[in-house]
């Protein structure tokens, strides 16, 4: 960059003023990592609690009740305090300067959707400590243990979630008027890196179904306070309903959870094979497909409630059909990496492990998108082996592929790659030991959301156990690296890795405080 | 395209007060409210309470005024470049977005009560066990004038809707006469942004004053609908699913129009005040939008809440 346009820049703001009120988005988005990252602890402590209660049959370290405040606090924290945040924070970062850009579009706004989140977190996190205890009737708070049966904190939640949504449809409108409208010149749409498609692509879910999940909650909240009965049907109402509402919002959430992922792998397998991405306009149009499917599968979450046959095979089709987009991301990632050049670098394994899982979660998705055969699995361990199978070694892999990739642009150091690889490897075993066996705990028919269980489940929840342990622990490993990181090591160059691509290693590292206050030479923005 | 030579720079503010106060003024207003419902739920006293969410309202309405005016301040003082008043664009037609699902999840609850869970209960249908086992005597009508269990929820006396489809009826139905007044708002608003365009303040002023006012006249017919409603009709938030569903659409409807209102009159005091030019006036503009918005839920809810 020239440093003649620079001169009436300032650098950031001393103290702690320079993270309550910045505009920048390098900032913002180590705001949102960092919360993230808090979260996944606090959420991973809840799950932590889960296991060690899970570990052999019997009652042995919490109430019942508390175990149920456990697992509706451990969903709840993961997925809108860390999986969410986490990739907003990614967004912040680099978007701006992937598409040249000086900053985000509407950059106060930008502060307002990161500072809402604490505090609403806050809120959440102070029922455990109130006399009622905190919600406990599951992350996906079904009427009527939401309602009729719902502790009287239920009102914290429900004011809590809507302050969510507004953090994510703020962040979600700021992400969509920066790709349409701060692009360089020269950076066409189907110049864009997948990260940025990948993103504009969930925004647009965001701003479609957060909205939604704000009206469900209303209609809860007036349910509960001002005796409505959307959810009842002694007036007329129906608890199904809920569940219709809740997964028009709910299903498109589980995209908007992993369609960043699908960016960042996108980003960095062609990286680490050295070579172009494989079919990069039918990764953009997968993914458009992609996010059009995940709003008309929603009932597929529901087939055990009674809904009209005509119904359930619509859902049941409907939901098959992802695994063509699906189908032709993971065949992309593949034929990218063949012949190529590769190499295997922390962020490297961590993209390739999460080809690998997040396709047996893919699997499983399809098993039990089977309408005859989910009457079989729901509601058991099979479904929470499924969804975290995408999650941990999908969402939050990636994410962390993510971190490792460009934690030296951030902080200009690179990172302690034996730790990192100690850290993908504790985690790679963690993981797969953690939720394997619980395939065949859902199998056998131990259902989800217990603090007891029979007999025959001891040996595979130990096994599981043993894993969550190891899992949970090693991840101490990566708060390790990145404050090392942070602190110093090898001068990272601004190139990084040999084989990345893209406007963000045109700068030097770390990052200057703003990038792009004039646009990038168009020479240098390459076809994908 | 701009070449690097003749680039604007994008005005980004080095720091900024009030989104972080703006949060804590948000934070304390749900807190409080929450706390409140609770208290009144457990029959204490929501007075602590209240004043905490009071409170809370009152900074954030401090802070969104000055916000507002600090951006209006940077865009006279011509911070503005044309790239970032695109981005204000974006941004309000993407909220606007986001307003339509939020009534998309109430129109849904809606239509899947009216098309299956009324006749399910009413022993009708794919589920027609659920109602034949729980209320046999339960029959499905729309608007659900006999609710299943009445003791747990009364029943209204007499629905809302159009009874008789007579010009004598029409006259005297205040829904007729709201869509009336809102269509007609919505011609209004557009008059004065066409008066702007043609910088004829005066007219913008007039045309403006008597949207505003037809959104007050509005909002005052709709308070006489739910006082009749209220006392007359017997039709409660408490009286099952059509009292619900009419009240929660047209309650946050009519939460749309005073806040689209309020919008309308603080660009109503800033063009007195002299603000917007003929090719500058993305604030008039954006609020006539959200007018049009307004406006266009309720013909919906005209014809799905009233008339079908």
């Amino acid at each position: 960059m020239s440093a003649a346009h620079d001169d009436h820049h300032h650098g950031p703001a001393k103290g702690l003023s320079r993270w309550l009120f910045t505009t920048n988005h390098k900032d913002i988005g180590t705001l949102y990592l960092w919360f993230s990252f808090a979260m996944f602890f606090l959420g991973g402590t809840f799950a932590m609690v889960i296991r060690a209660e899970l570990f052999q049959p019997g009652m042995q370290l919490v109430e019942p009740n508390f175990f149920n405040q456990m697992t509706t606090m451990h969903g709840l924290v993961m997925v809108f305090g860390a999986v969410m945040p986490a990739f907003v924070g990614l967004a912040n970062w680099m978007i701006p300067m992937m598409i040249g850009a000086p900053d985000m579009a509407l950059p106060r706004m930008n502060n307002w959707s990161f500072w809402m989140l604490p505090f609403a977190f806050a809120m959440l996190s102070s029922t455990l400590f109130m006399d009622a205890g905190a919600p406990n009737f599951g992350w996906t708070f079904y009427a009527p243990l939401s309602t009729t049966y719902a502790p009287e904190t239920v009102t914290f939640f429900i004011f809590a979630v809507h302050v969510m949504g507004a953090s994510s449809i703020m962040g979600a409108i700021n992400i969509i008027a920066t790709v349409l409208n701060m692009r360089a010149p020269g950076m066409t749409l189907m110049k864009m890196p997948l990260f940025v498609w990948t993103w504009l692509i969930t925004a647009y879910l965001l701003i479609a179904v957060m909205p939604v999940l704000a009206g469900v909650v209303t209609m809860m909240l007036f349910d509960v306070h001002f005796g409505t009965s959307f959810f009842n049907a002694a007036g007329g109402g129906d608890p199904v309903l809920f569940q219709h509402v809740f997964w028009f919002f709910g299903h498109p959430e589980v995209y908007i959870m992993i369609l960043p992922a699908f960016g960042v792998v996108s980003t960095i397998i062609p990286a680490f094979s050295r070579k172009r991405l494989f079919g990069y306009g039918s990764m953009v149009y997968a993914s458009a497909s992609i996010a059009f499917l995940s709003m008309i599968v929603w009932a597929h979450h529901m087939f055990t409630v009674g809904m009209p046959i005509a119904g359930e095979l619509f859902f049941m089709y409907a939901t098959m059909l992802i695994s063509v987009p699906t189908g032709v991301k993971v065949f992309n990632w593949a034929a990218t990496m063949f012949k190529g050049s590769l190499s295997f670098e922390t962020p490297m394994l961590f993209a390739i492990a999460f080809v690998v899982l997040f396709t047996i979660g893919g699997f499983t998705g399809l098993m039990l998108a089977i309408t005859p055969a989910d009457f079989q699995y729901h509601d058991t361990y099979f479904v929470v082996a499924h969804f975290h199978y995408v999650l941990v070694p999908g969402a939050v892999f990636s994410i962390m592929a993510a971190v490792y990739y460009w934690l030296p642009k951030w902080t200009g150091y690179m990172y302690d790659e034996r730790l990192a690889k100690l850290h993908f490897w504790l985690s790679f075993i963690g993981v797969n030991v953690l939720f394997f066996p619980q395939h065949f705990l859902g199998l056998a028919g131990m259902p989800r959301r217990i603090p007891d269980y029979a007999l025959q489940f001891a040996d595979f929840n130990w096994i599981s156990s043993i894993g969550g342990f190891l899992f949970g622990a090693s991840q101490l490993i990566m708060l390790v690296v990145v404050i090392k990181c942070i602190k110093g090591g090898k001068k990272a160059t601004a190139q990084v890795w040999d084989g990345a691509k893209g406007l963000e290693w045109t700068v030097e590292s770390p990052a200057p405080y703003h990038t792009f206050t004039t646009p990038p030479n168009p020479d240098l923005i390459e076809t994908p | 395209m701009a070449s690097a030579g003749s680039h604007e720079t994008y005005y980004v503010p080095e720091q900024t007060k009030f989104p972080f106060f703006a949060s804590i003024g948000l934070i304390l207003t749900v807190y409080g409210l929450g706390s409140a419902l609770n208290d009144m739920k457990s029959a204490e006293s929501a007075s602590f309470s209240t004043w905490i969410s009071l409170f809370g309202f009152a900074l954030l309405a401090v802070i969104l005024f000055q916000w507002f005016s600090a951006v209006i301040r940077e865009n006279h003082a011509g911070l503005n470049s044309d790239q970032l008043k695109r981005s204000y664009v974006w941004g309000m037609s993407w909220f606007i977005f986001s307003e339509v699902m939020f009534f998309a999840a109430f129109f849904g609850a809606l239509f899947y009560v009216r098309t299956f869970v009324v006749p399910w209960l009413g022993g009708e249908g794919d589920k027609a066990l659920t109602g034949q086992m729980l209320w046999p005597d339960f029959t499905a009508v729309w608007p659900v004038v006999e609710n299943p269990n009445s003791a747990l929820f009364h029943n209204p006396e007499e629905a809302l809707n159009v009874h008789e489809w007579t010009p004598s009826f029409f006259a005297g139905f205040l829904p007729f006469w709201n869509t009336v007044i809102l269509l007609t708002s919505s011609v209004t608003v557009h008059f004065a942004h066409t008066a702007l365009k043609a910088e004829k303040r005066k007219q913008l002023i007039q045309w403006l004053s008597v949207t505003v006012a037809l959104g007050v006249i509005f909002l005052f017919l709709q308070g006489m609908e739910y006082t009749e409603a209220y006392e007359h009709y017997g039709l409660t938030l408490n009286s099952g699913i059509y009292g619900s569903t009419f009240f929660l659409l047209t309650g946050f409807h009519g939460f749309h129009v005073t806040l689209g209102t309020f919008i309308l009159a603080v660009m109503l005091l800033r063009a007195i005040k002299g603000h917007f030019k003929p090719d500058d006036h993305f604030g008039f503009e954006a609020a006539s939008w959200y007018w049009h918005f307004v406006d266009v839920v309720w013909v919906g809810l005209f014809i799905f809440v009233y008339l079908l």
